[in-house]
């Protein structure tokens, strides 16, 4: 049976534009306002990421920080994230929904336990930073057994070697690290330069769907086009930072913001 | 149980995803970070058996750091317990005042080697950050010290002396603003700048290769006191105890390290991690209080951290000892129980330094004066053949403004 995931890229593809694909921090800044900025935006998003809010994120530039830590002080707790994630399915049953976060918060649960919980709440896929490939080898296959996709990253650093063999493991999705950074990076390579990257990876495979994220605003999006998908995080974060911090509604200024990526793309 | 291999370093007794005991340790590393790991690993690997490196190595020990450190008989103190023999090992003569010059010296080689001209490092107590900005200072390499905003202000000397060498101190706002944020925040500062930039993580924590360079330069330590260990005694004494504070571990691994395959009814190994302020919920003691495995900054060890897996926080008077998880090598150790570890509170440590700054002519930072705490719990218990070696790794000078707070006065 095809993914909600393979599902969605295919979409895309017949309408030959990428897919956008939003990143949000669950529980930012609350339980119920986090659901409702996934249901208000679902509608222009092919694949919603959902982050587990983690207190020493090693990967996570400074936007996406605040809002984990923002989350966390509101007193967010991992079975919560399942829980905006299961009643997003409920009326967003075919969008699929992507868990993204660190290692640690699995361990603590237990894999089984974890996963157990992703199936019951509808998570689609599955993106842990800091499990790099061959470490993650037995966790994807627990994955694939829970019908749950897990999804690698590639960096610039990754060398060709590496990225075959990720590639040969990997599921319904692979991300491109767009460059050296932390998540929320200003852009610092020319969008020529990442879609060369882009392009030695789809050489690899060109069935596979490689989604690019990273330093990716509604300044840069248009120019990576050419991807199969584009994740947008931080600058979705800043927002709802930007929206609290004068008072005005989160919901709206993301929904604003993703409105205005994907008439950037279509 | 665990066990430990014999005549192999305790470094390299990790399996292959080099996990030690197959669960402390490994590398828990965004993507972007595994190839200049890789490439560190490699260069090590290569460097370590490379005579050339070991000279250089050397030749800086001796003559910049001051190799050895000076082995005393603490008389008074030992006459005032009345039990077991003491001794320091005053590893704070070292050049800048605490073992973190070992580390920072072969770094700054390492990252000269890979033709690199940034350094980055972390720091809580300062003593990691002065060094590594010392080094890079004496062998030309750019500086930068990720340092948290509540250690900033709490070890001052140590932030005077990082900017007179010239390196940069990036304050680290974010969680509990100590050395925990600044190792994750120097980690950031890495995956976007490991083209061009080297990282010195300042304990025995991290990714492994950190882990395995740090304890390989702070052997200098128990290289030097299996030496005058001898030339005080004749040979290993019969009942000995190496005592040594444990935050993120590197001096106790080094102090350790050449002693790792003597019986340890012969030579056992204590580390005193640090027990907070008397009275409260919070500490940085995940060894004596048995937290649970974790990871931490790239490595699988036992953490503070709630049910959910968020790091906990942690408080103890001293900076260099306030982190909530600990190295792998000393995960390691407990499970294998060929160390024993226990805490002091902040008041022990305090006392600590308040009898042995006033019978001795040492002045031991608030890290050691924790090993110095349970140095003075225990020797008047054991018999006078018993020898105590505590590991006194750094100097107060830096505690200067605590010190005076709590106790008074500053000797």
């Amino acid at each position: 049976m095809k993914s909600n995931i393979s599902i969605a890229f295919e979409k895309c593809r017949k309408e030959k534009r990428p897919a956008l694909i939003t990143y949000t921090v669950g529980g930012d800044n609350t339980k119920k306002k986090s659901l409702d900025i996934l249901n208000a935006i679902a509608k222009h998003v092919d694949i919603c990421e959902l982050g587990i809010p983690h207190n020493t994120p090693v990967a996570d530039g400074g936007q996406i920080q605040n809002s984990a830590y923002r989350a966390i002080k509101n007193g967010i707790k991992i079975k919560d994230i399942f829980y905006i994630a299961k009643q997003f399915k409920k009326n967003n049953k075919k969008k699929p929904i992507i868990l993204m976060g660190y290692y640690n918060n699995i361990y603590q649960q237990g894999e089984n336990s974890f996963l157990q919980n992703c199936k019951r709440s509808g998570v689609d896929g599955l993106i842990v930073v800091d499990l790099p490939w061959p470490e993650n080898k037995k966790f994807a296959h627990k994955c694939k057994k829970y019908s749950i996709n897990f999804i690698q990253l590639i960096s610039p650093t990754t060398s060709n070697i590496r990225m075959k063999n990720i590639m040969k493991d990997s599921h319904d999705m692979v991300y491109y690290i767009s460059m050296l950074s932390t998540t929320g990076g200003t852009l610092k390579v020319t969008a020529k330069e990442i879609l060369k990257n882009y392009n030695k990876i789809k050489k690899i495979n060109y069935k596979q769907n490689v989604v690019i994220g990273f330093g990716i605003t509604e300044k840069t999006i248009g120019s990576l086009a050419k991807a199969d998908g584009l994740v947008v995080g931080s600058a979705l974060c800043k927002s709802i930072t930007n929206a609290l911090a004068r008072n005005t509604d989160p919901i709206r200024s993301v929904e604003n913001m993703v409105k205005q990526l994907k008439a950037k793309i279509i | 149980m665990l066990k430990l291999k014999k005549k192999i370093q305790l470094i390299d007794q990790h399996d292959k995803n080099y996990l030690y005991g197959g669960k402390f340790g490994g590398n828990f590393i965004p993507e972007t970070l595994k190839k200049p790991v890789e490439d560190l690993t490699d260069l090590f690997k290569k460097l370590r058996h490379d005579k050339k490196f070991i000279t250089e190595r050397d030749y800086y020990f001796k003559n910049y750091v001051g190799s050895p450190t000076p082995f005393i008989k603490l008389h008074h103190l030992t006459k005032h317990l009345g039990g077991a023999q003491i001794y320091a090992k005053v590893v704070s003569k070292a050049n800048g005042g605490a073992h973190k010059i070992y580390n920072a010296v072969v770094h700054a080689l390492i990252c000269k080697r890979a033709g690199k001209k940034y350094i980055v490092g972390d720091t809580g107590a300062g003593y990691a950050g002065k060094m590594l900005s010392m080094a890079a200072k004496k062998f030309g390499l750019k500086c930068k010290i990720f340092m948290g905003a509540k250690d900033i202000k709490r070890q001052k000397p140590n932030c005077d002396a990082m900017r007179q060498n010239g390196a940069e101190i990036v304050p680290v706002y974010s969680g509990s603003q100590t050395l925990v944020d600044a190792v994750s925040e120097c980690m950031r500062y890495w995956v976007s700048n490991c083209d061009t930039t080297h990282m010195a993580v300042g304990s025995t924590v991290g990714p492994n290769i950190f882990i395995k360079i740090c304890a390989w330069s702070t052997a200098q330590i128990s290289r030097e006191l299996i030496i005058q260990l001898k030339k005080e005694f004749g040979s290993i004494p019969k009942k000995l105890k190496l005592i040594n504070c444990v935050g993120g571990g590197s001096s106790a691994a080094g102090f350790w390290n050449e002693f790792m395959d003597y019986d340890k009814k012969q030579v056992e190994f204590i580390g005193v991690e640090a027990g907070g302020p008397k009275n409260s919920k919070l500490h940085a003691a995940p060894l004596t209080n048995g937290s649970k495995l974790g990871i931490l900054h790239g490595a699988a060890q036992y953490v503070i951290q709630d049910k959910d897996g968020q790091i906990g926080e942690t408080s103890s008077i001293s900076a260099g000892l306030d982190y909530p998880g600990i190295s792998p090598l000393h995960c390691f150790l407990k499970d294998t129980k060929r160390a024993r570890y226990t805490s002091a509170t902040d008041e022990e440590a305090l006392q600590a330094y308040k009898l042995v700054s006033k019978l001795e002519d040492l002045s031991p930072s608030l890290e050691p004066s924790h090993a110095f705490a349970e140095a003075i719990k225990i020797a008047p218990k054991l018999s006078k053949d018993t020898i105590i070696c505590v590991n006194s790794c750094g100097d107060a000078k830096k505690d200067r403004s605590i010190i005076k707070k709590r106790l008074g006065y500053f000797k």
